[in-house]
């Protein structure tokens, strides 16, 4: 029998939080976090949560799983449970609208921060703008996020400044457009990112890097954007 | 895109700041390790030593610049901090007051200990 606790709160009905307790039988399967919320909605309908792909493309079903943030549709229970014991709590930090669906606004809003195109205002070829091999290997390990903001949440300078810290997801794609040898707003981007909340509240404690369920490294370019304000500003 | 402004942070730029910050740490170091090196390896460390290692004007200028690292180095750390714990969007209008007031007091130290620390360089 597995254990599973799950953070419960319905803001029309519920005065706080809780955490609710269920008992499954996995039937000795590893199922992935994702199957045992659907196997337990289908015994009560009230639980929320939100999921779409069930495969790690999507990013819906990012949530706190046994005390580490990841996305559900793909962490195994030998990992998330190994003594029969399943904890799951809302991405910490973001206001909950209902049991683990949170309010992703405050992310978003720090995503739209960094003008997340391409910039480039000379006229359009009759093709696509081309890149040599070189610089379009420049965007791996930027380009895959998802946004599931697993990493994001998963910062404390994102807990305590979601409104002025970009945050590791939207730095990784602050750089991801740094990066790209197509894009001409490169001192623009950089002068928007040189106050000393956007990027610098960073103290490289890799936490993002921990929980990135697509092995990203927002603290690698991070240093890189640390890297090219320094070298413009000195 | 609204970029975030603030007037109490030391450089005023995030990425002077962070560049003040190392380098006023390198020079601490360098400062810590001489003291200490100097403590260990002069024969018959004492009084008589160590005035006449502070009589030089090198060596009041190294403590000074060290003392002014200390100085630096601490507000970026410190405002960084306040400006984490006691924040508008947790407390409302009442952080504005109380960070400021936490800002003030520092401020007040560091030029205290400022002066202090050139009196007793040049007063000995």
């Amino acid at each position: 029998m597995l254990k599973v606790s799950i953070y419960r709160y319905n803001p029309e009905t519920d005065k706080a939080p809780y955490m609710q307790d269920y008992q499954l039988d996995t039937q000795g399967k590893d199922l992935m976090v994702l199957d045992v919320l659907e196997l337990l909605k289908a015994e009560d309908a009230t639980l929320s949560f939100r999921r779409s792909c069930r495969e790690g493309v999507c990013g819906s079903d990012g949530m706190n799983i046994s005390g580490r943030n990841g996305l559900a549709c793909t962490t195994p229970l030998s990992e998330a449970a190994p003594k029969g014991k399943l904890v799951l709590r809302p991405l910490p930090g973001l206001p909950v609208i209902r049991d683990l669906v949170v309010d992703m606004e405050q992310f978003y809003e720090q995503y739209r921060k960094i003008e997340p195109y391409l910039q480039n205002d000379t006229p359009a070829p009759a093709i696509e703008r081309l890149q040599s091999p070189e610089d379009r290997e420049k965007l791996d390990g930027l380009y895959e996020c998802i946004l599931c903001a697993c990493c994001s949440t998963a910062c404390p300078s994102f807990w305590w400044n979601p409104d002025k810290f970009i945050g590791p997801a939207g730095l990784l794609q602050a750089y991801r457009f740094l990066a790209d040898s197509r894009d001409l707003a490169t001192d623009e981007r950089l002068s928007n990112l040189d106050d000393p909340f956007s990027v610098f509240r960073c103290h490289g404690i890799q936490n993002c890097v921990n929980v990135c369920p697509k092995g990203l490294n927002p603290t690698r370019a991070i240093g890189h954007i640390r890297n090219m304000l320094l070298t413009r500003a000195v | 895109m609204v970029v975030v402004r603030t007037v109490t942070s030391f450089g005023r730029s995030g990425t002077f700041d962070w560049l003040y910050q190392r380098v006023t740490a390198v020079i601490l170091l360098a400062y810590v390790l001489f003291i200490v090196g100097f403590i260990f390896f002069t024969k018959d460390f004492g009084y008589q030593a160590w005035s006449e290692l502070f009589a030089q004007r090198w060596m009041r200028v190294f403590s000074l610049v060290a003392l002014l690292s200390t100085i630096i180095h601490a507000w970026i750390g410190l405002w960084s901090v306040v400006t984490d714990y006691i924040t508008n969007r947790m407390m409302g209008g009442k952080a504005t007051v109380l960070r400021l007031f936490v800002e003030v007091i520092l401020a007040a130290v560091a030029v205290l200990y400022t002066v202090w620390g050139i009196e007793i360089l040049w007063g000995v």
